[in-house]
């Protein structure tokens, strides 16, 4: 049962920055070792760039992308948190402030795409 | 909320009985105006279970004796009120988390005092009572950062919120490392340099993840992960120095 104590902010961003850094950590190999498979030979990096065309691929990728963001933006606040001096109302801006910039990673490659 | 003889509010209350293989047990309390939930505890001690265990001292959120969990969330009992915290008619009252359990609602507290000493949490001071107080601005830095964090009352509410102190026995928890923060910040401390090293230890400040859920139940507003942050800052900064 989810422990009541548990039920805020900064709570949920741990839980999600430690979920994001857990599956980036078993996905980023998968990514490298399709670019390295890239850089191996002109034929091996066509195939590739035919299968990155593959919309299940192509999800896969934003989703890595996605993860990254979300961590980075989960980690400046952990960073913000620890090496800026803060009183009580700080807090809330930096936890709204890493809100901010996840949502502006999101947007920014749902455009891209 | 009025009480009318004919037809009496009542509360529904779970306590929990016995040691860490005891059971919740439901009690119909009478619903009071300006109710805390310590008034709860107390009134079904008075009238249904004169063996209930329990512990308060001052009832004016002093003395942090009082503190148990309430609907699951670590609370100063004596300045909770009912109306804040039931949910619809409901309460459940549990000893205080992360402690070892001795009887119903009561825990015991030795191994949060101990890890008090643990920070070196005691002041070393540097001069005797024959020697004239040290004048000690009330506007420097350090005396604000102290005093932002010298209002602790020991309820150990930060230290059942902490998910670290439940990973990892050895953690210190955001009270004592709250404490170790203000005498870090204290120019009157004679023993910095071993302060640093007791709060640098495995189980230290570096164990804290600033999950901030000391700062979200302290019942008098500390904010320990501020200090534990501080304390994060002084350590590096010292071992940078080549002082730990
Ligand atoms: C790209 C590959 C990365 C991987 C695989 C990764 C993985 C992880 C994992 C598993 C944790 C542990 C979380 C926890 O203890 O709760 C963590 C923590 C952390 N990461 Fe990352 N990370 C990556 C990139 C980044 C980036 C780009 C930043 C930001 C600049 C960052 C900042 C942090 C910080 C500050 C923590 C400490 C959080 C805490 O104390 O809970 N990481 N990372
Ligand atoms: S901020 Fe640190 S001390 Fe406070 S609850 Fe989180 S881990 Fe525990
Ligand atoms: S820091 Fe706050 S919650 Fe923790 S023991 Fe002190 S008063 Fe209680
Ligand atoms: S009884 Fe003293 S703080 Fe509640």
């Amino acid at each position: 049962m989810m422990r009541a104590s548990r039920n805020h902010p900064g709570w949920w961003a741990a839980l999600g920055h430690r979920l994001s850094g857990l599956a980036l950590a078993l996905f980023l190999p998968v990514h490298f070792l399709v670019l390295g498979l890239a850089l191996d030979s002109d034929a091996a990096l066509d195939s590739v760039i035919a299968w990155t065309d593959q919309p299940l691929v192509k999800v896969a990728e934003w989703g890595l992308v996605m993860l990254l963001t979300l961590h980075l933006g989960f980690g400046l606040r952990v960073l913000a948190l620890e090496f800026l001096p803060w009183r009580d109302p700080l807090k809330t801006l930096i936890s709204l402030g890493a809100g901010a910039s996840v949502l502006a990673g999101l947007l920014f490659w749902i455009v891209a795409l | 909320m009025q009480d009318t003889a004919d037809r009496e509010e009542m509360l529904t209350v779970e306590i929990w009985r016995g040691r860490e293989d005891g059971a919740l047990q439901t009690y119909r309390v009478p619903r009071r105006e300006s109710q805390t939930v310590l008034d709860v505890v107390t009134w079904v001690q008075r009238n249904e279970e004169p063996a209930l265990a329990y512990r308060f001292a001052c009832r004016v959120g002093m003395c942090g004796s009082c503190a148990m969990q309430v609907n699951g969330k670590p609370r100063w009992t004596c300045r909770t009120h009912v109306s804040r915290v039931a949910e619809n008619g409901l309460l459940r009252i549990e000893p205080l988390a992360n402690l070892p359990r001795i009887k119903d609602l009561a825990t015991d507290m030795a191994p949060f005092f101990e890890k008090w000493q643990g920070a070196r949490g005691r002041h070393e001071p540097t001069r005797t009572r024959h020697e004239p107080m040290a004048p000690v601005s009330s506007e420097s830095p350090a005396r604000k950062a102290a005093n932002a964090g010298i209002e602790c009352i020991n309820c150990a509410v930060c230290y059942a919120a902490c998910d670290v102190v439940g990973w990892d026995e050895n953690y210190l928890g955001p009270a004592a490392l709250n404490r170790a923060w203000t005498l870090a910040n204290d120019e009157r401390d004679a023993d910095k340099a071993g302060l640093l090293q007791a709060v640098s230890q495995s189980g230290g400040c570096h164990s804290c993840h600033s999950h901030g859920s000391c700062v979200e139940h302290c019942p008098v507003g500390l904010n320990p992960t501020a200090g534990i942050a501080g304390l994060k800052r002084m350590t590096l900064a010292a071992l940078m120095k080549g002082e730990l």
